[in-house]
């Protein structure tokens, strides 16, 4: 069994150091090669430089500390927490940091990426190996002033002292420092000794965030920068025939007009007249490849599930015989829609493509990645391509992609200016990468009372589950088990969307074992922790999660949510899974108003090992689950005709603050290393909500949204 | 194109625009206000509220050149420092995640606090609930919202 705990990390190849002109240490952790998992990331990340890892530390005379934030901050905190961990070992006050964003760095940082809840995880231990040789550089050379042994100075809040009492800050030693010998063996802190790791610390942008001061991809301004709406094929599979743009020239502030591929590039001197020279554009547009709809996709996904053309991810025992054994078998189908992503920030990405160079500032995801893909189609040494990250209103996976990045890129080679691509909120939906609707059938059979076999089978349009995946529950706990996969290629974009796959297959796999306890006629929190039993101490290397971890956030969800105990007219339903590395349970607590099934509180139980933040992993908590719920409920995008039927927030229904219920957050106490946050609470909270409507309705739910099931106008207030 | 003046944050601007430029853009593009932000452009998701008079509007859906003899604010021009109850108390409750719908939404609660200096849950939830948070920071948000009511009442 794999522990997440035991990532191991070899020597670091090299270590740098040096002074800075203005002075100051600089000190980089180049990491090339240093802290490869041996756990594969959960999602298939590997064209996205992603093994690699490093971070930077600046100190100024005065003991002043700025500290380069290396990984994109799409809103999940890591701009915060992954400083504190250089902090905490370097041993400065906090009120002493700068945070600073770091650019696209190919030599000094590695996996610049943001994505697969991953940041913190792969973090750890090398940023605070960073931190704790600055220290001791710091601590050596104050030592070496003083003619004492460095084992006899202490530092607390950067400040060094000795034991006769002399005291020396970290700036009045750092230009010495800057010329020591890199210690290569630097001792980490015990985690009782931490004094930042643990502490609640408040995004390093909120000032600027509740003042309105730019910090997003679409605040960017360069002079002389034109601002581009692109016009795009209304429907997927269309190509552009022709265009007439003789009223779109007309437009007041319109510059120019220039196609690329199949889409029509509006220049203005602001957003408004690009927008509107984009509304003034006639276009004629041919079908070249299917024009699908969602009915088709039904019927395809049905078709994939009823047929023979799966391959198979995980196969224990023999299923077959377990079924025609059964004194019973339980089947069920689940199904889940498209997705778009709808970050709140529109996508958009700022270029200047010029002789020399090619500059690229806007909010991404994957940095690296999205700079080679451009340096390749404009045919350029990647070392003229530099890439200025900015903060990002969201990103939800949809900012891995870099294809608005790629279009101002091109544009901007096209027109020979500097130019900020908008996408319209209509372009954004329309117009996305998004999550693939997905069918789930599962059959579990039952003979004398047991569970002998369980078959799950997925049909998914474009591409299925990571390989990760069927090694999670109930894998290992069941002899007879079998994982199959099966999609359909569809010309309709799909990719990533938080926590993928899991987003939808918990609700399905959680709402499943509720009917498959019931129709045991056992307790299904008991049926779990029989389930879970089974694994302990199994030696099968692929099972991903830990069944102690998984019974203890059972426990403690099963504690806090008062379980079982509370009044008669409140009805709680359970989840639990492992994904992203941290071990999850939540139970949802709903009441009937006016016969409507409300969600009234969420009690989420997390194991996620040491909480390096507990202010931002409280947010991303209750982020997940609400986001969970609003998806689960709401979310779903229809096509007809290749088009997507939805284009806006008018037509489409995002979960609003009058209907989120409360969420009550509690970690499970740990010494592990810490795993990520960002998508691990949003895949049960489906399955919760579900089986807490089917005790208060009697309701089983199989489709998502789950509001077009219950056929209510209000379900959650 | 048409010349028009706007006061916004107390200072009069001089403005050269299209006559139908909606007021988030003549904010963004033409006086360099970035802290409204774009997310829908039809009325639906409130990133882009600033008060007009006084009162929460959505800006995105604001004729900049109509608005002449208002007093219009941002939320730049919210508090000198951010200090207006409503941002002091977003930090002290650290409520944004990523942060970009957060500027709309501290301008509806302020202009509502105006209104009702000492709201119920449900009020608070009814008056917040035009503006989206892509990252459900709703349970930040309302207790945000009340602690700058129990400082301000």
């Amino acid at each position: 069994m794999k522990n997440s705990k035991n990532i191991q990390f070899s020597r670091r190849s090299f270590l740098k150091a040096s002074s800075l002109a203005g002075g100051g240490l600089l000190i980089g952790f180049n990491l090339f090669t240093a802290c490869k998992s041996e756990v594969k990331a959960p999602i298939d990340l590997s064209k996205l430089n992603f093994n690699d890892f490093n971070a930077f530390i600046k100190i100024s005379d005065e003991g002043k500390v700025t500290i380069f934030s290396p990984n994109p901050e799409i809103g999940q905190g890591v701009k915060t927490s992954m400083p504190m961990l250089i902090a905490e070992e370097l041993d400065v006050a906090w009120s002493d940091v700068y945070v600073a964003q770091g650019d696209l760095d190919r030599v000094n940082y590695t996996r610049q990426v943001a994505g697969g809840s991953q940041s913190i995880r792969f973090g750890w231990e090398p940023l605070r190996q960073t931190g704790a040789t600055a220290r001791q550089m710091l601590v050596n050379a104050a030592a070496a002033r003083w003619g004492v042994d460095p084992s006899e100075c202490t530092v607390k809040e950067g400040v060094i002292s000795n034991a006769n009492g002399d005291k020396l800050g970290y700036g009045d030693v750092v230009n010495e420092a800057s010329l020591m010998e890199v210690p290569e063996d630097v001792k980490l802190k015990d985690p009782k000794d931490f004094t930042i790791i643990g502490q609640e610390i408040s995004n390093v942008d909120i000032d600027k965030i509740v003042t309105g001061k730019p910090l997003f991809g679409l605040d960017y301004k360069r002079e002389g920068m034109l601002y581009v709406s692109v016009l795009r094929p209304p429907a997927f599979g269309q190509i552009l025939e022709s265009f007439d743009d003789s009223n779109a020239r007309s437009v007041n502030g319109v510059k120019d007009v220039i196609r690329f591929g199949e889409k029509v590039a509006v220049l203005a001197t602001s957003t408004w007249a690009a927008m509107k020279g984009k509304k003034a554009l006639t276009a004629n547009w041919k079908q070249d490849s299917p024009a699908e709809s969602t009915e088709m996709h039904d019927e395809k996904l049905l078709g994939l599930l009823n047929g023979n053309s799966f391959e198979t991810l995980r196969k224990d025992g023999d299923v077959k015989k377990a079924f025609s054994e059964a004194d019973e078998v339980l089947e069920r189908t689940y199904e889940s829609p498209f997705l778009p992503h709808n970050c709140m920030e529109p996508m958009n990405f700022f270029a200047n493509v010029t002789a020399d160079k090619v500059e690229l500032v806007g909010p991404i995801q994957t940095p690296a990645g999205t700079a080679r893909r451009i340096a390749k189609m404009l045919e350029r040494d990647e070392s003229e391509v530099s890439l200025e990250m900015t903060r990002m209103g969201g990103g939800f996976g949809r900012r891995l992609y870099g294809d608005f990045a790629m279009e101002a890129a091109e544009v901007s080679n096209l027109a020979k200016s500097p130019v900020q691509v908008v996408f319209s909120r209509e372009d954004d939906m329309t117009d996305g990468i998004y999550r693939p609707a997905i069918k789930y059938r599962i059959a579990a059979s039952i003979k004398d009372g047991e569970l002998t076999g369980y078959h799950l089978k997925e049909a998914s349009v474009n591409s299925n589950m990571y390989g990760l995946i069927p090694n999670f529950f109930p894998a290992g706990a069941v002899s007879n088990y079998q994982v199959d996969a099966a999609n359909y290629k569809s010309n309709i974009t799909t990719g990533a969307w938080r926590a993928p796959y899991t987003n939808f297959l918990a609700s399905a796999e959680q709402s499943f074992f509720d009917e498959l306890a019931e129709r045991m006629g056992v307790d299904r929190i008991q049926l779990h922790l029989d389930l879970l039993q089974k694994v302990k101490g199994t030696t099968d290397e692929r099972i991903q999660y830990d069944p102690e971890r998984l019974e203890g956030v059972m426990k403690l969800a099963i504690e806090k949510s008062n379980w079982g105990k509370v009044s008669e007219d409140v009805y709680q339903g359970f989840a639990v899974y492992y994904c992203h590395n941290t071990h999850v349970a939540e139970v949802a607590d709903i009441v009937l108003e006016n016969g409507f099934p409300v969600v009234k509180k969420v009690t989420c139980a997390v194991d996620c090992g040491i909480v390096v933040n507990p202010l931002g992993a409280q947010n991303q908590v209750v982020g997940g689950v609400i986001d969970g719920i609003g998806h689960s409920m709401y979310g779903e995008l229809t096509f007809k005709d290749g088009k997507p039927q939805s284009d806006n927030f008018g037509s489409y229904q995002l979960i609003r603050i009058n209907q989120t219920p409360q969420v009550d957050v509690h970690f499970v106490e740990s010494d592990i290393a810490p795993t990520g946050l960002g998508e691990p609470t949003l895949p049960p909270v489906g399955g919760a909500v579900a089986n807490a409507i089917y005790k208060a309705t009697g309701k089983r739910l199989y489709k998502q949204p789950y509001m077009n099931n219950l056929d209510l106008k209000e379900v959650i207030g | 194109m048409s010349t028009f003046q706007l006061n916004v944050n107390g200072k009069t601007q001089t403005i050269e625009a299209d006559a139908d430029t909606p007021l988030l853009w003549v904010l963004r593009d033409h006086i360099d206000l970035v802290g409204t932000k774009f997310g829908c452009g039809i009325g639906q998701c409130g990133a882009c509220t600033v008060h007009v008079d006084g009162v929460a509007q959505r800006s995105c859906l604001l004729v900049a050149s109509q608005l002449q003899g208002t007093e219009i604010t941002t939320i730049e021009g919210l508090s000198e420092n951010g200090t207006h109850p409503v941002q002091v108390a977003w930090k002290d409750v650290d409520v944004p995640q990523c942060g970009y719908c957060q500027a709309g939404q501290i301008m509806t609660a302020s202009a509502f606090l105006e209104t009702n200096s000492n709201p119920s849950q449900k009020e608070i939830r009814n008056a917040m609930q035009g503006n989206i948070c892509r990252c459900a920071s709703y349970n930040s948000i309302e207790k945000a919202v009340k602690v700058a009511a129990d400082k301000t009442s």
